[in-house]
């Protein structure tokens, strides 16, 4: 008797509060809660990363500019700024609508459904590290900016460049123009070779360079550094300092490091994405997921996963790509 | 699903995905514009772009968590629990940045500080020794 009593007390208190336990409060299963709670510590990594981004970017006189740093485009084309990266977010935005795609016909039951989606969701994400690729390949190889050199500079006051015979009759520039730094002798020759009339009006004023520098040393218009980098000497016409020889500098060097990692880590989420998509695939094409008769709630799962990598894109499109 | 029916979610993420694609169009064109890259000589402020950048890109994130994510339908206990936490990136965000910019105020000032000149006074027949950078090593 006593025990029914208990029970009762039980039932009502269930229907009082979801917090009385016998059912999930969350309406959500095990998993799909914990792919929500991981998905938010990954937000605060993510978002760890992105705060030193603009820690460090708030603490400099000058940063890269990312319409010029970010400009070229596959085929030879340079001074398209912000084009390729345009590409990229559409093709990540595409590969998030497939995958809901995928994720509706997987509560339909429909498995044929799910597995074509899957596919081109799966093609999305390979599109979108093939366009990186070339991205890091253009940075690292052809505009020679690694994890420690960043060769995107700022100049800070109005000034002439000197030309080769050491007189201040060079091209003029504002202050806060954007130059990149190039490197001398056969390096840079070969990057532009594939090119065309395009790639030598990349880098403003930089319309000849690398080939009367031997090595490392100090010339009349430039000072090549022990990595080979040509830093140009100009007039300064304004200021305070205005008369006065300068050279050019590398930009701030935390500009590589914070770009490679956060646009790799974001990367590695993708690559990442790509292989669980595969496997999911194929586990829904043999019908295992048919078999559990929960509405594909594995597409599900690996659906909110590959919105968390698109929704982080937003950010890092922001932070690096707009402002 | 939630409450919606196969063909209302279908016609409903064509059209996130078309409002997704238009703000991003928006954001690219808003952002050449403002550094003067589509009309001559046609700046806006940082601040104004700025704004309207992380404005837009708030409102993206919001509809790919909601829409696509299907954060709209869960239980609100569960929402909360997700989305609360993230309000203390506000505080990282405003304390990170204002840290960042007294930085570079600080570097300032010590830059100036370098430069000033100031003539020691060695007073006669008194042997003295200018400290340089190398006796803190």
């Amino acid at each position: 008797m006593a025990t029914d009593t208990l029970v009762h007390e039980n039932t009502e208190a269930t229907d009082k509060s979801a917090w009385s336990g016998g059912k999930s409060p969350f309406k959500a299963s095990y998993g799909k809660l914990m792919m929500w709670y991981f998905l938010l510590s990954d937000a605060f990594t993510f978002a760890g990363f992105l705060i030193a981004y603009g820690t460090l970017r708030f603490s400099m006189p000058t940063w890269p500019v990312p319409d010029f740093v970010f400009s070229s485009f596959p085929g030879g084309f340079h001074e398209k700024p912000l084009y390729f990266v345009t590409l990229m977010t559409f093709i990540l935005l595409a590969s998030s609508y497939t995958m809901v795609r995928a994720v509706q016909e997987g509560h339909q039951e429909n498995k044929n459904g799910v597995v074509v989606w899957m596919f081109w969701t799966i093609l999305g994400g390979i599109a979108f590290l093939s366009c990186q690729a070339w991205e890091w390949n253009t940075l690292l190889g052809k505009e020679h900016m690694t994890v420690t050199k960043n060769p995107f500079g700022t100049h800070t006051e109005k000034g002439i460049y000197l030309t080769a015979d050491g007189k201040a009759e060079g091209e003029t520039f504002d202050a806060g123009a954007s130059y990149l730094l190039h490197k001398a002798g056969a390096g840079h020759g070969d990057a532009h070779a594939e090119g065309d009339a395009h790639a030598e009006g990349h880098g403003d004023g930089h319309s000849d360079h690398g080939a009367h520098y031997e090595g490392p040393g100090d010339y009349a218009d430039a000072v090549v550094n022990e990595d080979g980098f040509i830093l140009k000497k100009f007039k300064v016409l304004e200021g305070d300092d205005a008369g006065m020889i300068k050279t050019e500098s590398l930009g701030p060097k935390a500009f590589g490091a914070l770009f490679f990692f956060i646009t790799g880590f974001h990367g590695f989420h993708v690559l990442s994405g790509v292989v669980f998509l595969i496997i999911i695939m194929v586990n829904s094409g043999t019908g295992l997921y048919t078999k559990r008769k929960n509405g594909y709630e594995m597409v599900e799962k690996i659906g909110l996963y590959w919105h968390f990598v698109d929704l982080v894109w937003v950010f890092v499109f922001l932070v690096f790509y707009l402002l | 699903m939630g409450h919606l029916t196969y063909e209302e979610s279908k016609s409903k993420a064509n059209k996130i995905i078309i409002i997704l694609g238009i703000i991003t169009i928006f954001e690219v064109v808003f952002a050449l514009m403002g550094k003067g890259y589509i009309i001559e000589g046609l700046h806006f402020p940082i601040a104004i772009t700025g704004i309207v950048m992380i404005v837009l890109s708030l409102v993206k994130a919001y509809l790919i968590v909601y829409e696509f994510m299907h954060m709209k339908y869960e239980a609100p206990a569960l929402v909360k629990t997700v989305l609360l936490p993230t309000l203390l990136l506000i505080w990282a965000v405003i304390a990170f940045f204002w840290e960042g910019s007294f930085w570079k105020n600080r570097r300032g000032t010590a830059k100036m500080e370098n430069s000033a000149q100031v003539k020691p006074v060695v007073p006669q027949g008194v042997e003295t020794k200018l400290l340089t950078t190398r006796d803190f090593d």
